[in-house]
């Protein structure tokens, strides 16, 4: 894997409250893992037992809960995980977790307890427990069998294409302005979003097309603004990053 | 949008003046505008939280400018609280750069359309809240 992370975006949470404390208040948060001791533990047993604490395994009311729900939501929601991220890449994060948001995950505790510049330090910034790889694979397991979505995916249409890299380029950085919130190589482009070198790698293909197209149909209250992409410009923007997460 | 306002948009377009027969449904100067209806405190809570979520990331949570994105950007946030600089764009202009994004307005393509998430009624609200970052003493 190239870098970082991804996908679940997930566990990379930015706790602002554990600004600074370190290791002690993170094996606080991170009690022992359930299983980790048994091979054989099971895949949703574990994921519910383990993960579920920050990440939505089951569907999330977003009617009921509202925007409150997704400012203070810790991680990534999973319940759609198997419409999400690819397999490998998952079994392979979740014994090397990395960075995926670079200021964390988005909320609003982070928001609200920042700098003047409302910049995130690393020190807010947990790590993602690392799992065994019998637990990863578990997990993985279980987690590729959460596909509520597959209407989304078919919807797309989409096929990748090998896309024209300069002008495609353009488009993330300049006609879409992608890069006010996400990143396309390291060190470039803003920090609210996942970055998104790494996104080919950690994503299915179908799943960038549907999400770009509409963020909403994902999630609700996504940070990710609709923006009304004709069919073309989407497949031309998931051709761009599957592109650059080969390079 | 989540909700049809193209009576909104084709609104905007017209004059504030206008009377009779062409006269929009709603004005930013009127009473009957998705802006000044919505007042109360707990619309008001709301767009906070919208605030927060859409627009803290670039504008900053205290709506000066100073987002996690800022110093990433070509051009800088617009800061909120900045009262002459808010004084001098209506409440019309307000809620279509939200709706439509910079790029409608002749402003920052980084502003992106937020019409596709937001419904007339919370532009409206969080229109309002820009005023009470802006203006309120």
């Amino acid at each position: 894997m190239r870098r970082s992370i991804s996908g679940l975006y997930p566990m990379l949470l930015v706790l602002p409250a554990l600004a600074g404390v370190g290791g002690a208040a993170a094996a606080a948060l991170f009690p022992p893992l359930i299983g980790a001791d048994s091979a054989a533990a099971d895949g949703e047993v574990f994921v519910r037992q383990n993960c579920a604490g920050c990440h939505a395994v089951d569907a999330i009311d977003y009617v009921a809960l509202g925007v409150q729900e997704r400012l203070e939501r810790e991680a990534p929601p999973l319940y759609y995980a198997g419409n999400k991220y690819r397999e490998q890449w998952l079994v392979e994060w979740l014994q090397e977790p990395e960075a995926i948001h670079p200021a964390g995950y988005l909320r609003l505790e982070v928001l609200q307890s920042t700098n003047a510049d409302d910049s995130v330090t690393n020190e807010d910034i947990v790590d993602h427990p690392a799992l065994s790889e019998d637990e990863a694979e578990e997990a993985a397991d279980y987690l590729m069998s959460l596909r509520p979505h597959d209407d989304l995916l078919e919807a797309t249409g989409y096929s990748p294409a090998e896309p024209a890299m300069r002008m495609a380029m353009m488009h993330f950085r300049r006609f879409n302005a992608c890069s006010a919130c996400h990143r396309d190589e390291d060190g470039s482009g803003g920090v609210s979003g996942p970055e998104l070198y790494t996104a080919g790698e950690r994503l299915q293909p179908r799943f960038i097309a549907s999400f770009l197209a509409e963020p909403m149909a994902w999630d609700p209250y996504s940070g990710m603004p609709s923006s009304g992409l004709n069919p073309d410009a989407v497949h031309r923007l998931a051709d761009y990053l599957l592109m650059i997460s080969e390079e | 949008m989540k909700r049809s306002w193209g009576i909104v948009l084709l609104c905007a377009a017209l004059p504030w003046t206008a009377t009779g027969a062409d006269a929009p449904e709603w004005s930013a100067t009127g009473t009957d505008n998705p802006v000044s209806a919505a007042a109360g405190a707990d619309d008001l809570e709301r767009a906070e939280s919208l605030y927060a979520l859409y627009c803290a990331q670039c504008h900053g949570s205290d709506g000066t400018g100073d987002g996690l994105n800022a110093p990433y950007m070509d051009t800088r946030p617009r800061d909120h609280t900045n009262r002459s600089e808010m004084g001098g764009r209506s409440d019309d202009e307000l809620f279509r750069t939200i709706a439509e994004g910079g790029q409608a307005m002749n402003l920052s393509v980084m502003m992106p359309p937020w019409e596709g998430s937001l419904d007339e009624d919370e532009i409206a609200e969080l229109v309002r809240y820009l005023r009470v970052l802006c203006c309120q003493e």
